[in-house]
């Protein structure tokens, strides 16, 4: 039983991790827009696929392929903001969010419509899991760990150690103010969505390297993303880490107790827990 | 094509009171419901189980269909009214997931993905072939009635109430209006009509399963809403019948573009219904016929 809560927490520490990736570009861009763009879905599924066509067509590896995921999402991303929700900026945030279901349903839609609806793999290859002791991991798991590992502390230097960074934290705090000192608002909320659809896109990726991509794949995902945001505290990047953390951990031992089809059921759990109890987030400083 | 036109009026009947009950919830109070399609699918499931499993009679189906749906859209609103809107439309996403996953494993009593079939029709074998047409009066009957119900309420001091709310809820708080109570209320009302018309929709087609209830439908609703005039009872109505036309209409598309296949006809129907809303949002943000609002109320 022991080795059992073990071997999930394990599992669920790095699906948790991979799971923060896409939480984070949907905390940051919450931090910036103040809207909860539920886009985030699609521009998973961009970043995914994006890394299919560079893997799986032009044979690179699975780390390179997944620069081109952040750079295809947050290409995507800059563009369809600029087209679909930018004239809506000013109205309320629930106009912006149903907009973004919109624009949400036109991104997947166009993926279905040039990959078709079916499933598709990456061209990696079948590895043995590893083992150590009782414990047993499968490589890609390991891999996709250190990736978002990676893109996570890259995006921490971005944030703490660059100017741009700190403006965009500045604005993230006190729009305001940012405006006053001369921080232009319309290119952080541009830079901030660039990033936090790449974000969204390397977790597409991540997720479809695990199992197998569709162009679903972000919109199966997006309850536990929107979920470790939540419990995190929205607009709170690290947060969104803890939360995925959470998220990933509480989804994987829930298999101690119930069937694996709930897992994504554990998602909504987490979210109507953590409102009623302490809505601002773990980490967050204001729920309204 | 009678046949055909009969169904096709159904579904947009049906539509309709869906699109109504999203109007009190979001048009008159400004709460979004995300997971409409999860509130059809529980009462479509209630009446399902109370006519099918427990031999009950259909009207009892439809009340507790609508009874049931009533309480569960309360208690998804009760914690959350006081936070931002955000944090409801989430959540109700997650409510009709949720929904989903539940019936498709609870298979002891929803037979999961096989679902509930032989749920019974009312007066089907005394009607017979004019069953359809029988149950389209029927859906027409309640759907009007459901309509002169929802314009009392929208001119009653709670309508004016609801819509001061979705105006500025403090304003309201500090009119004295209990704020939490009246936005739980809304709700209860937007789910009940999303469960009668789930039970409507049960014991039309006379078999229910998990994977009719998809979030596009939501987006249907959304779309029927949106363009009727967020806020106008008549506007739902007339948005969720323009709905139904255009996605039974572009059917006929399969055989007018034949290097196009099935799959990609489909994505470019959702494709556009994306657009549509969009387009709506941007162009009519207060639909194509807005809210009739008292002339000292316009801003």
């Amino acid at each position: 039983m022991i080795e059992k809560i073990i071997q999930l927490s394990l599992n669920g520490l790095m699906a948790g991790a991979v799971l923060a990736v896409p939480a984070i570009g949907l905390t940051m861009i919450f931090a910036v827009l103040r809207f909860v763009n539920f886009s985030v879905a699609g521009h998973m599924a961009v970043g995914a696929f994006t890394g299919y066509v560079l893997n799986a067509w032009f044979g690179l590896p699975a780390w390179i392929a997944i620069l081109g995921a952040f750079v295809g999402a947050g290409a995507v991303g800059i563009a369809a903001d600029h087209v679909a929700l930018r004239p809506l900026r000013g109205h309320r945030a629930l106009t912006l969010a149903i907009a973004s279901i919109a624009l949400n349903l036109m991104i997947e839609s166009t993926i279905r419509f040039f990959f078709g609806g079916s499933p598709r793999d990456y061209a990696i290859p079948l590895r043995r899991d590893m083992s150590f002791g009782f414990l047993h991991v499968g490589p890609q798991q390991v891999e996709n760990f250190v990736i978002a590992g990676v893109a996570m502390l890259l995006l921490l230097l971005f944030l703490l150690l660059t100017t741009t960074g700190k403006a965009m934290r500045a604005v993230a705090d006190n729009p305001m103010l940012a405006d006053s000192k001369g921080i232009d608002p319309d290119r952080m909320a541009r830079l901030a969505i660039g990033i936090g659809m790449g974000l969204a896109g390397i977790g597409g990726m991540l997720v479809g390297l695990d199992t197998s991509i569709d162009p679903l794949v972000g919109f199966r995902t997006i309850l536990s993303v929107f979920a470790a945001a939540v419990v995190g505290g929205l607009g709170s990047i690290p947060g969104a880490v803890v939360g995925g953390l959470a998220i990933g951990l509480s989804e994987e031992l829930s298999l101690l107790a119930l069937p694996a089809t709930y897992k994504s059921a554990i998602g909504f759990l987490a979210i109507v827990v953590i409102l009623t109890l302490r809505p601002q987030g773990l980490l967050g400083t204001k729920a309204a | 094509m009678a046949n055909y036109l009969i169904a096709m009026a159904t579904f947009g009947a049906i539509y309709a009171i869906l699109a109504l009950g999203l109007n009190v919830m979001w048009g008159m109070a400004g709460m979004v419901n995300l997971g409409i399609v999860g509130f059809y699918a529980f009462g479509a499931y209630i009446s399902a189980l109370l006519t099918v499993k427990a031999h009950g009679p259909i009207a009892l189906g439809f009340a507790a269909a609508m009874a049931g749906t009533a309480l569960m859209a309360a208690l998804v609103t009760l914690g959350l009214t006081r936070l931002r809107d955000d944090y409801l439309a989430i959540v109700t996403l997650g409510f009709a997931e949720v929904v989903r996953i539940v019936a498709e494993n609870e298979i002891w009593l929803t037979r999961g993905t096989d679902g509930i079939s032989g749920i019974p029709q009312p007066l089907k074998s005394t009607l017979g072939s004019d069953f359809n047409a029988a149950y389209l009066v029927l859906c027409l009957a309640i759907l009007v009635v459901v309509l002169f119900a929802l314009e009392r309420v929208r001119l009653s001091p709670f309508g004016r109430v609801l819509r001061a709310i979705r105006e500025d809820a403090q304003v309201a708080a500090f009119a004295g209006k209990d704020v939490l109570k009246f936005k739980v209320k809304a709700f209860a009302i937007g789910g009940a009509l999303a469960g009668l018309a789930g039970a409507l929709y049960a014991h039309y087609s006379s078999y229910i399963v998990p994977e009719i209830y998809v979030p596009l439908l939501t987006i249907y609703i959304f779309l029927a809403l949106t363009e009727g005039g967020i806020g106008n009872n008549f506007g739902a109505i007339i948005g969720a019948f323009v709905v139904v036309f255009f996605l039974e209409s572009t059917r006929f598309l399969v055989g007018v573009i034949p290097w196009l296949s099935a799959e990609q006809l489909a994505a470019l129907r959702e494709f556009v219904i994306g657009l549509g809303l969009l387009l709506v949002l941007f162009f009519r943000p207060r639909g194509l016929a807005p809210e009739p609002l008292p002339r000292l109320a316009t801003k």
